[in-house]
């Protein structure tokens, strides 16, 4: 099976770069249609003609647009983000702490979250229909309906008011013991499990009932297997595929769409970087962010192409 | 107060007896617990300031993009993270006088234009150099300078030379300046070594604490600075921590929570809700702070006096202090000015009157919709606001039309370049300082586009007048004069509403900003 995988990987791989550069020239455009500019944004209300003129000159504003994209690139191409026009400080430096702690927070929720999911969701399947499956579709259900901030809240409200159990800010910072930074984002990890949960636990179960009904489960059924081991022989197997695609989906989410848990638990991750410099029209800021976000969801993506076509030998050799 | 009950908050306070025994002492004496509590601290804070521990403040305002470069400060964070760490040449008092900081001593000369500020002795920055004459002239030389971006610099443009020769600073105004020091007082104006022209944002000061921790929009420490010149005032807290919370919920669970000590920005609708959590104390006060609708006196239709006037009659203001702010502000009056400057005198109230405005309008010749501009950032709860203006004024029988602008963008596209729309003022600390960066024609935030030029005499008369009779009636005139003709609507003046948890003590009112001016976490200790 060598050859012709190698061959798809590199391939996904190339696009997936292809794909990238693409989206960064979607990124700048982006931030060029912006109202306002990073000037004008940094001293706000208290903005003079004059100190509005000092750092447009001072950021270097005056230039054309695509003078300002290849200068960027390049930079980005050798691992130099640049510096936020609105503190100074040196991009790479202060994303990567931030990055650090938002793919921490994702790890430990996907950590609980995927495993609990895709059980949950071999559970309902053993018993469909019957009120195990209902119990677990109906919870799952209504912790995906609530939006993130009420979920937040009342785990604040129980957890960290009421009873006092887990602080309900999560500032971590640098060289925090791990104990302490574990009790730190338990109630944000918590509220990241729910949020994804259902999603990831219905598609397992809907992609191993769609299995469930081709002939060779009837005929794992027929040949006497229990339950479970048709399910977790035959079935789960070959639905592989689609549940890679959701936990990817999911795993990004938790990346790249945290920020109101973020903000909620005042977790100092990605999400509110961005949000703070989109507001004072930081652009190079967002283009970094944009650009990093976009690389985890492209790898992520194709991750779960990659892991579909090992997983299921007829997409190996397309037609 | 009975005798035994004294002794025991005496004893209390001093450490002799538990909070707890204190308080079971006084039920048994028919005392309730919220009483007691407030026996507790006046009796803490006659037996002074307790050192050691670490307060921590939540407080929103704060960003990633906040650097600790004192010209850059805008927000309420590095405002109070400034006041930890740097130190002041002159500081308000929160009875409103002057409180002598790095100078020593402030003196000028007869006509106001030549100012001398003596330098005191032995005072450290924290790298260990003593503050010199020359610090903080170059201090003042950066944020005057021109290509400064100092939120100072619209005063500090007013300072022809500034000389330093021993241990005097002589600062030569433009124009006579009776309030100078006051203007030194601004936030922005924190010493640094060399004036911070070597390296702005070093965080290096002479304030009580030392920066430990600069995590922008994240979490801002400090250690208490053992050379600190007044170390018995300020500074009682080993460490001070401030962790940005934008979030109001998240604000208030923290407090709850006891994870912070103190908050700032209590929404007034909730503030009833928190009044009843055991162990918090609201702390409001008012300030010079408020909210408005301003139009611009150059653009049509609001270059129509007529038009202006009914605008202004046709608001409730009481059922707008009582909606928006729930009682937590004052009514205003359509000038900038109330009770917390010096030299404040009383202008007849403005009253909702639709009959009056509904002449002035017909009067105005003016007819259709009038477009109001409004959104979330130009105050907590200004759409709300706008709509109440809208209902008083249709009863006036002028139609207002409310266009609800994104927050993103509105200081840039929509505050001081659309001709109607509503917003915030901090206040100042004199009346010239805020008549001079919003009236005068010339100023830069001159956000009615009042421009008159007998106004304009009027304040730089004022400004250079010495005899404090006199200068009160100058501005009394001036008053009137944006009141009655000005584009200023100012239903209201804001509280500062923040609320601290069980321990804390020390607590003073201070009507300048918020959290007691900024110095909550220097002057406030945990109890033992």
């Amino acid at each position: 099976m060598s050859s012709p995988i190698l061959k798809l990987i590199a391939q996904r791989i190339a696009l997936g770069i292809v794909l990238l550069l693409a989206v960064s020239v979607l990124i700048f455009a982006g931030t060029q249609i912006l109202p306002g500019d990073v000037a004008q944004a940094i001293l706000g209300q208290s903005a003079t003609p004059e100190s509005l003129a000092n750092l447009r000159e001072q950021l270097g504003l005056n230039d054309p647009a695509y003078i300002r994209y290849f200068r960027w690139l390049g930079g980005v191409l050798t691992g130099d983000l640049g510096t936020a026009m609105s503190s100074g400080q040196d991009i790479a430096t202060s994303i990567k702490g931030r990055l650090w702690n938002t793919l921490f927070l994702a790890f430990w929720a996907a950590v609980v979250a995927v495993p609990l999911a895709i059980i949950l969701g071999l559970i309902a399947v053993r018993y469909r229909n019957g009120w195990v499956d209902k119990l677990i579709s109906g919870l799952a259900l209504a912790s995906t309906s609530f939006p993130e901030f009420f979920i937040g809240y009342v785990l604040v409200y129980f957890f960290a008011v009421k009873w006092q159990i887990f602080p309900g800010i999560s500032t971590v910072y640098d060289g925090m013991p791990f104990g302490e930074r574990m009790q730190a984002i338990a109630l944000p990890a918590t509220a990241l499990t729910l949020v994804v949960l259902a999603h990831m636990m219905r598609m397992t179960r809907a992609a191993i009932l769609n299995v469930m009904q081709s002939a060779y489960v009837e005929t794992a059924e027929l040949k006497g297997l229990s339950a479970f081991n048709v399910i977790r022989k035959h079935a789960f197997p070959n639905a592989i595929a689609p549940i890679i695609n959701v936990v990817m989906l999911n795993l990004a989410y938790l990346i790249v769409g945290v920020v109101v848990v973020e903000v909620i638990f005042v977790y100092p991750g990605m999400g509110q970087y961005l949000v703070d410099h989109v507001t004072k029209r930081d652009v190079p800021v967002v283009q970094a962010v944009g650009l990093i976000f976009a690389a985890v969801y492209i790898s992520l993506n194709i991750i779960a192409d990659i892991g579909a076509i090992v997983a299921n030998p007829r997409l190996r050799h397309p037609k | 107060m009975s005798n035994e009950l004294e002794f025991l908050s005496r004893r209390a306070a001093s450490g002799k007896l538990s909070r707890r025994d204190f308080l079971g002492r006084a039920a048994a004496l028919g005392i309730s617990a919220p009483f007691a509590n407030s026996l507790l601290s006046s009796a803490a804070r006659a037996a002074g300031p307790v050192k050691g521990g670490t307060l921590k403040a939540g407080l929103v305002g704060g960003e990633s993009t906040n650097s600790l470069d004192p010209a850059l400060m805008m927000t309420q964070v590095p405002f109070a993270f400034g006041k930890m760490w740097g130190e002041m040449i002159v500081e308000l008092s929160p009875e409103g006088k002057l409180e002598n900081r790095i100078a020593e001593e402030i003196g000028s000369s007869d006509d106001a234009k030549v100012w001398t500020l003596k330098i005191r002795d032995g005072v450290e920055f924290h790298n260990g150099k003593t503050v010199t004459a020359e610090d903080v002239a170059a201090t003042l030389e950066r944020h005057s300078d021109e290509k400064s971006k100092s939120g100072a610099l619209g005063y500090m443009k007013g300072i022809e030379t500034i000389k330093a020769s021993g241990k005097e600073v002589v600062l030569t105004l433009k124009e006579a300046n009776a309030d100078l020091p006051y203007l030194l007082s601004d936030y922005h104006l924190i010493v640094q070594p060399n004036g911070g022209k070597d390296k702005a944002d070093a965080g290096i000061s002479a304030g009580p604490y030392k920066v430990t921790t600069n995590e922008p929009g994240v979490r801002h420490g400090g250690e208490r600075f053992a050379n600190y010149w007044q170390g018995d005032k300020m500074g009682h807290a080993d460490q001070i921590e401030i962790i940005v919370i934008n979030d109001a919920t998240a604000r208030t669970a923290a407090l709850q929570g006891g994870q912070v000590n103190m908050i700032n920005r209590v929404e007034p609708k909730i503030v009833d809700l928190i009044k009843r959590l055991p162990g918090v104390t609201i702390r409001n006060h008012a300030g010079p702070g408020h909210y408005v609708f301003i139009m611009h006196c150059n653009t049509a239709p609001f270059d129509n006096a007529d038009l202006r006037m009914a605008l202004k009659l046709a608001i409730d203001r009481e059922e707008m202090l009582d909606k928006i702010l729930r009682g937590y502000g004052s009514l205003g009056n359509d000038f900038p000015i109330n009770a917390s400057y010096p030299l404040f005198s009383e202008i007849e109230q403005r009253k909702y009157d639709p009959d009056k405005a509904k002449f002035h309008f017909k009067k105005s010749g003016h007819d259709g919709a009038v477009l109001l501009r409004t959104s979330d950032v130009a105050f907590p709860g200004a759409v709300d606001a706008a709509q109440l203006f809208q209902q008083s004024a249709a009863k006036a029988g002028i139609t207002l039309e409310i266009k609800r602008e994104p927050g993103d963008g509105y200081w840039s596209e929509v505050w001081n370049k659309q001709p109607f729309c509503a917003s915030y003022w901090g206040g100042r600390s004199t009346q010239d300082q805020m008549y001079s960066t919003a009236y005068l024609s010339t100023a830069d935030w001159n956000d009615t586009r009042f421009k008159r030029p007998d106004f304009d005499k009027m304040v730089l008369a004022a400004r250079a007048e010495l005899d404090e009779t006199k200068r009160k009636a100058m501005y009394h005139d001036m008053g009137v004069m944006v009141r009655d003709e000005g584009g200023l609507i100012l239903p209201m003046f804001n509280q500062f509403i923040d609320a601290t948890g069980a321990k804390v003590d020390g607590w003073v009112d201070d009507p300048h900003q918020e959290l007691m001016n900024g110095y909550a976490l220097a002057k406030c200790w945990l109890q033992a």
